[in-house]
């Protein structure tokens, strides 16, 4: 437990170092202001709160950006400390190895979750102090931030199982965009082009639901639609997921299960790495 | 004295190509091993075997009497490690890393300043290692093998990238060790600072141990010549007369003005050198070298020697 804490606080004090925090902070941060004032724009139509309309829009973000943030992150946990030379040396130190790939997760999770808290609580409270929310409202914000983290947990440790999984660096590079690209740009589209295609013949409402939930950022989609039944308006293809009843509850289990299998995955893998 | 390093009949395999084979090793307590060979040879091959980093494909390998691979926690901390061009965390500074590993094998992180202060480092210890020069990372790099007063010390290429002031230190620090009883593995390309240093010597050539030893004794395995050189009185012009005296177990390699150089086994060393006594009068100076390092390693790495 303890090398646990000295390996996360290591990474935390790099992410310091090498602006990471700052720079995820203040990305984050400013989509998420523009995103509040800009998103009050449309709320007279459909009678929605600006904390709704924006929990609906940076869950939109999130999807795009989380991911991407979290890969570039954690790519090069592994194979970058093994390219550096830094593995080897640190391998000979009393620190079990899946205590290492623990370490650096909960040090990486930490950076990504200041950035989630401080990020999206500026808009928070950019909303909060123009009066434009509710209770609702505020229990779906604060569902966003924690499904949020747990999004960016996901691709945490998609990356390390990348980063495990090769012995070049650029390779780790090249493999988190291919995995970007697959899972929050490809997915949807591939899915709905076989939808189109099928004419709704062979795959039912219920199995396209859950072809989709598959994937993980389309279950936080779902998890955050399902929390905040207003921000239906901007559902897109996961509002099928509502339709056909999938709730938040089996939203949050695939989510966890994307967490954890990679993250077993690549503990297997290092254990029986050599160096 | 107990075996703190034991490789017995370990081979390694990297992708079907033999890095070790059949090496069978003990260093004992408080021994200070030397191993030399070309690159390629399987010095880190060996050292990785020795930590646990790598598993031998044949045989058993043992650290501190556990098999490295599963030693306990507590055990790897009595080990210190300095790997070949050290790398360490750039972003930290050279206090924070050394922190870090201190937290690490469960050490005071006073035990920090004054191993900086040791080695030098006392006052750039607040500056990344980013800006450090490769010999203050080699510097520091020792530093962290020598937390937690280590029982064994696996040092890769200890001196690269030291000033000659440096290695002076860094030797004297190994000399002050042995003090301690500290058991050292050390793999060096540098043969002339090492000469004079180890308890044994090990050669490895293509994975084997073509030799081990001590210096005497690898000398005399090999068979090379001691070379002696003679200074005969400025006034006596009889050097060529001198030299024909000088026995059948001499050989003369070069005659020039008043100096004879002469090569014999080692064997017949003092057999010579007594006769060389006996030319009293006409002889004013006289050195002999032994078969030095560079000349044995030489000999026992070439392709072709036997094993």
């Amino acid at each position: 437990m303890k090398t646990i804490v000295i390996i996360a606080a290591k990474e935390l004090r790099d992410g310091f170092r090498n602006r990471w925090i700052f720079a995820a902070i203040v990305l984050l941060a400013t989509l998420a202001l523009v995103l509040a004032l800009v998103g009050s724009a449309p709320v007279g139509a459909i009678k929605a709160s600006p904390l709704n309309t924006t929990v609906a829009s940076l869950s939109s973000l999130g999807v795009y950006l989380l991911p991407l943030i979290a890969l570039m992150l954690s790519y090069n946990a592994l194979v970058g400390e093994f390219e550096h030379g830094t593995m080897v040396l640190l391998l000979t130190y009393p620190a079990p190895r899946w205590q290492v790939v623990i370490g650096k997760f909960v040090g990486h999770l930490s950076i990504l979750t200041l950035a989630i808290v401080i990020g999206y609580g500026l808009s928070g409270i950019g909303i909060a102090l123009t009066g434009g929310a509710d209770a609702q409202g505020w229990s779906a914000f604060a569902a966003l931030i924690g499904s949020s983290i747990l999004l960016g947990a996901i691709f945490i440790s998609l990356g390390y199982l990348i980063s495990s999984l090769t012995t070049d660096g650029n390779k780790a590079a090249g493999m988190a965009v291919g995995l970007w690209v697959l899972l929050v740009v490809m997915y949807d589209l591939a899915l709905l082009g076989v939808l189109i295609a099928d004419k709704g013949e062979t795959i039912s409402e219920q199995l396209f639901s859950w072809l989709m939930l598959i994937n993980p950022t389309d279950a936080y989609r779902v998890f955050n639609l399902t929390m905040f039944q207003n921000v239906n308006v901007s559902a897109g293809l996961a509002g099928v997921g509502l339709k056909v009843g999938i709730g938040a509850m089996t939203s949050l289990i695939v989510m966890a299960v994307w967490c954890v299998a990679p993250l077993a995955a690549t503990i297997y893998i290092f254990q029986h790495r050599e160096v | 004295m107990s075996a703190m390093i034991d490789f017995a009949d370990v081979s390694k395999r990297y992708n079907g190509k033999d890095v070790l084979q059949n090496v069978d090793l003990h260093v004992a307590e408080s021994e200070y091993l030397m191993v030399l060979g070309h690159n390629g040879a399987g010095k880190t091959t060996l050292m990785k075997l020795a930590l646990g980093l790598a598993k031998p494909s044949n045989g058993e390998v043992r650290l501190l009497g556990e098999n490295p691979l599963q030693i306990l926690a507590m055990a790897h901390g009595h080990v210190g490690y300095l790997p070949e061009n050290v790398s360490l965390y750039p972003n930290l500074t050279g206090r924070e890393a050394l922190n870090f590993y201190a937290r690490l094998k469960g050490e005071p992180l006073s035990a920090c300043d004054p191993l900086l202060e040791r080695l030098g480092l006392a006052s750039t210890a607040a500056r990344r290692i980013a800006t450090y020069s490769k010999g203050m990372r080699q510097r520091l790099g020792l530093a962290q093998a020598l937390l937690g007063r280590p029982r064994v010390l696996f040092l890769d290429e200890p001196t690269s990238g030291l000033d000659p002031a440096l290695r002076r230190d860094f030797y004297d620090l190994l000399g002050d060790l042995k003090h301690d009883g500290v058991t050292v593995f050390l793999s060096s390309h540098a043969l002339s600072e090492i000469e004079s240093f180890g308890d044994r010597l090990i050669i490895l050539r293509q994975g084997h141990i073509a030799a081990g030893g001590t210096l005497d004794e690898l000398r005399h395995a090999t068979g090379l010549p001691v070379r002696l050189r003679l200074c005969v009185r400025p006034d006596l012009a009889q050097t060529t007369r001198i030299a024909s005296e000088l026995g059948p177990k001499v050989t003369v390699d070069e005659i020039n003005g008043h100096t004879i150089d002469l090569s014999c086994s080692l064997a017949d060393k003092m057999e010579v050198v007594r006769h060389i006594v006996r030319l009293d009068a006409l002889v004013e100076d006289l050195d002999i070298e032994p078969p030095g390092l560079e000349e044995i390693y030489e000999y026992f790495s070439a392709a072709g020697q036997p094993q």
